[in-house]
């Protein structure tokens, strides 16, 4: 059991061993959280900062819940008010973070790149809760694990993911890991919301849900991302959700015990029927939350253990 | 003046498209004499001794003539000063700069480029010949007083990354820029698809997660300009064409026998998208870079003479500049410096041979701006450089002449030293 990674900051760095690795660890802390006392102290000690520049609820509620269950100590920064407005750089913001000597810092930004440029200039872990359009690897951890619970298995599934692919983060980090764990991807969407280059990911794409979403294994619906869209990149939402919202009689092109996924917030009658968000035979909605939390307390478990093995940095 | 003589060299002759060796006799700020020895008897009465440089079998070429240099005076002299880009310009064997109108303000009026002309005058060790904004304020509304400029030294007019989107105002400049013989550069770029990209669109761009533009841009930009060069007549430089989809438009432009040339700069030749790698913003510059495929298809078409200039693109940024997230961080490299050492790497890969590129660097920017310089022969301009092509180097960003420091090319193994720059026969390096 290996994890090398000093920080958390993609899908892209990580081997497939590192994810079995952190998934292993992580079906432990679902017990605990499953138990009445949750408290682990293996983070006591350790000072976990949430900064978050853009918003967010339910990620940072996440990642707070994971720190306190392990005993961290955990502070909340919410960034859009902060500093930043003053015209403060993002570096000369970590770099006054930094000398606070944190342990953990959970970082979420607007701009792609910007948690691996911030990661660069602090001597803690760091964990990327989301950049730009670049990746959200806690996301897709917590994704795996709840396709392996229900599915048994990370390997040699098919596994369409639908939507706004585009200016998706959690599209990113999914093809990487789906891919690393050898599975078969398919990417479903209009033509405007794929990106460039897509077909040279190792995917397969389509632009009909019927046809993608014959005999897959899991199916892994998108946000549609209002307030991502410059405009114009599909003509309506109905005329969205009459052909890529996902409801009882396209789903029934899947294999009959597909898994149905959200990364959430959802927009019912977007992108997904809202009775379809509920059947609890088919939807793990609410299990992917809840694997959220487990993922996240694994993750912060298994960066802890390599700071710690690490000569304290002198500051510079 | 006294008189120089340059001997046991090995000369590059871009006109001729040959390296042999020989060596130089300067005389009042221009090349007296050319010898097909490499030891010609020149008496010591003609040349004393202390005037007479041994190469030792080094490269003696024309100085090179770099289009597009962005020196930031007037407004922001903290990233670059005439003194600083000169200085770099001297250590980096190029002897004339043309500079671009892109600073704040910009250089849009006759008043302006005369605080440029002098300025440079007084600072610069090398020539600097200034271009001017084709626009005022480089706005894209109203042209700018063309033929007072001219009057003034303006030798071009561009209004530079600022893409001419009213072609009616663009076909009336251009109109009255060929009136007067005036020569017009423009940033051949689709601006609709361009806008707000940091990157080159596809697997990488999309990797990466940072909003790309199509390489078809470039090729939209330059077919516009095209159509409106055939209806104008306008003498046209396309500042870079860094894309095998826009060669095809440009082979067809200059097959119809249009007044058309384009340029490139060293960092397209030289790097592509996948330098930028995680986020390295040093790397990021304007157009992006772009694939390997298309590098390889820029580097043949400047073999082949398709595209005709090589330049810096020299673009000085502080670090405040650039260390920001991609998308924010300001775009742009220097290059002074660097573009020679850098540009030999292809010459050492076999990609280029010497005598192409220098033609590149330095005829053929020269011819197209009416210039004498960029040439070996009797009666040129004493404008050198003298380098050794071989010699290895790691670069250090921050030994280099300009003020600002922002070069991809920091720690890179290079090979190529320059020895001595002379301008107008006057030693201004080494």
């Amino acid at each position: 059991m290996r994890f090398d990674q000093r920080h958390l900051l993609g899908i892209e760095p990580l081997r497939p061993d590192e994810i079995t690795t952190l998934l292993d660890l992580s079906d432990k802390y679902v017990t605990l959280n499953r138990q009445r006392e949750k408290r682990s102290g293996i983070l006591s000690g350790l000072t976990q900062i949430n900064m978050f520049f853009e918003n967010s609820t339910r990620t940072q509620a996440s990642f707070e819940l994971a720190g306190k269950r392990l005993g961290a100590d955990v502070m909340n920064m919410a960034m859009q008010a902060s500093s930043i407005k003053k015209g403060e750089t993002l570096i000369d913001t970590a770099m006054s973070l930094n000398a606070m000597h944190p342990d953990l810092l959970v970082v979420r930004h607007p701009q792609s790149g910007a948690v691996d440029l911030l990661s660069q200039k602090v001597n803690c872990a760091v964990l990327n809760a989301g950049d730009g359009r670049h990746e959200h690897p806690t996301q897709a951890l917590l994704d795996a694990l709840t396709i392996r619970r229900a599915k048994g298995r990370l390997h040699r599934l098919s596994v369409a993911i639908c939507g706004d692919i585009a200016h998706s983060r959690v599209a990113r980090s999914n093809i990487l890991l789906l891919g690393k764990m050898e599975n078969r991807v398919r990417l479903i969407g209009p033509p405007t919301l794929m990106p460039a280059g897509i077909d040279q990911f190792g995917v397969e794409v389509f632009d009909d849900m019927r046809e993608g979403l014959r005999d897959v294994d899991v199916v892994m619906m998108l946000r549609l991302q209002k307030e991502r869209m410059d405009g114009g990149f599909i003509p309506s939402e109905r005329e969205y959700y009459h052909r890529f919202g996902l409801d009882a009689e396209k789903l029934g092109f899947a294999k009959d015990d597909a898994i149905v996924m959200h990364p959430g917030p959802m927009n019912r009658g977007v992108e997904i029927d809202g009775t379809l968000a509920d059947d609890i035979n088919r939807s793990v909605i609410q299990e992917q939350v809840e694997m959220g939390v487990a993922v996240r307390m694994a993750a912060m478990d298994l960066l802890a253990r390599n700071l710690r093995a690490r000569p304290k940095e002198v500051m510079v | 003046m006294t008189d120089t003589l340059i001997f046991n060299a090995r000369l590059i002759d871009p006109e001729a498209g040959e390296v042999r060796p020989g060596a130089l006799l300067l005389s009042g700020g221009r090349i007296a004499e050319v010898f097909d020895t490499p030891e010609p008897e020149v008496g010591t009465d003609r040349v004393p001794a202390p005037a007479r440089l041994d190469a030792g079998g080094a490269f003696v070429a024309p100085g090179i003539v770099d289009i597009g240099v962005k020196v930031c005076e007037p407004g922001e002299r903290h990233k670059e000063s005439f003194r600083s880009a000169g200085l770099a310009a001297a250590a980096g064997g190029v002897t004339t700069m043309v500079t671009r109108p892109d600073t704040l303000p910009a250089i849009d009026t006759p008043e302006a480029l005369e605080f440029i002309r002098r300025r440079a005058n007084e600072a610069a060790p090398v020539n600097v010949l200034p271009m001017a904004a084709l626009t005022k304020g480089r706005e894209g509304r109203e042209m700018t007083e063309i033929g007072f400029l001219m009057d003034a030294g303006a030798v071009a007019f561009t209004d530079c990354d600022h893409v001419v989107t009213d072609t009616k105002v663009l076909s009336r400049a251009m109109t009255y820029a060929r009136s007067l013989g005036a020569l017009v550069m423009m940033h051949p770029q689709d601006p609709g698809l361009s806008a707000g990209a940091a990157v080159t669109s596809g697997k990488f761009a999309s990797l990466r997660g940072l909003p790309g533009v199509t390489p078809m841009a470039e090729r939209m930009g330059l077919d516009r300009d095209i159509a409106l060069v055939e209806m104008t007549g306008v003498r046209y430089h396309a500042d870079q064409i860094t894309t095998a989809r826009a060669l095809p438009a440009l082979e067809r432009a200059k097959r119809n026998g249009f007044d058309v040339t384009a340029g490139i700069s060293m960092h397209h030749l030289t790097l592509n998208e996948l330098d930028v790698a995680d986020y390295r913003t040093f790397f990021k510059v304007k157009p992006p870079l772009r694939s390997e495929d298309d590098r390889q298809a820029v580097l043949e078409a400047l073999r082949t003479g398709l595209i005709d200039i090589v330049g810096s693109f020299h673009t000085p940024q502080d670090e405040e500049s650039k260390r920001l997230p991609y998308e924010e961080a300001a775009s742009g490299a220097v290059g002074l410096e660097t573009m020679l050492p850098v540009l030999l790497r292809l010459v050492h890969s076999g990609d280029l041979d010497l005598p192409t590129l220098f033609r590149a660097m330095t005829l053929n920017p020269a011819r197209r701006l009416g210039l004498d310089c960029g040439r070996l022969s009797t009666g040129a301009p004493a404008d050198l450089v003298l380098f050794d092509a071989d010699k290895p180097l790691i670069l250090d960003r921050f030994k280099l002449e300009s003020k600002s420091k922002n070069t991809p090319f920091d720690g890179a193994r290079l090979q190529g030293k320059v020895l001595g720059t002379w301008v107008g026969g006057q030693r201004v390096f080494g």
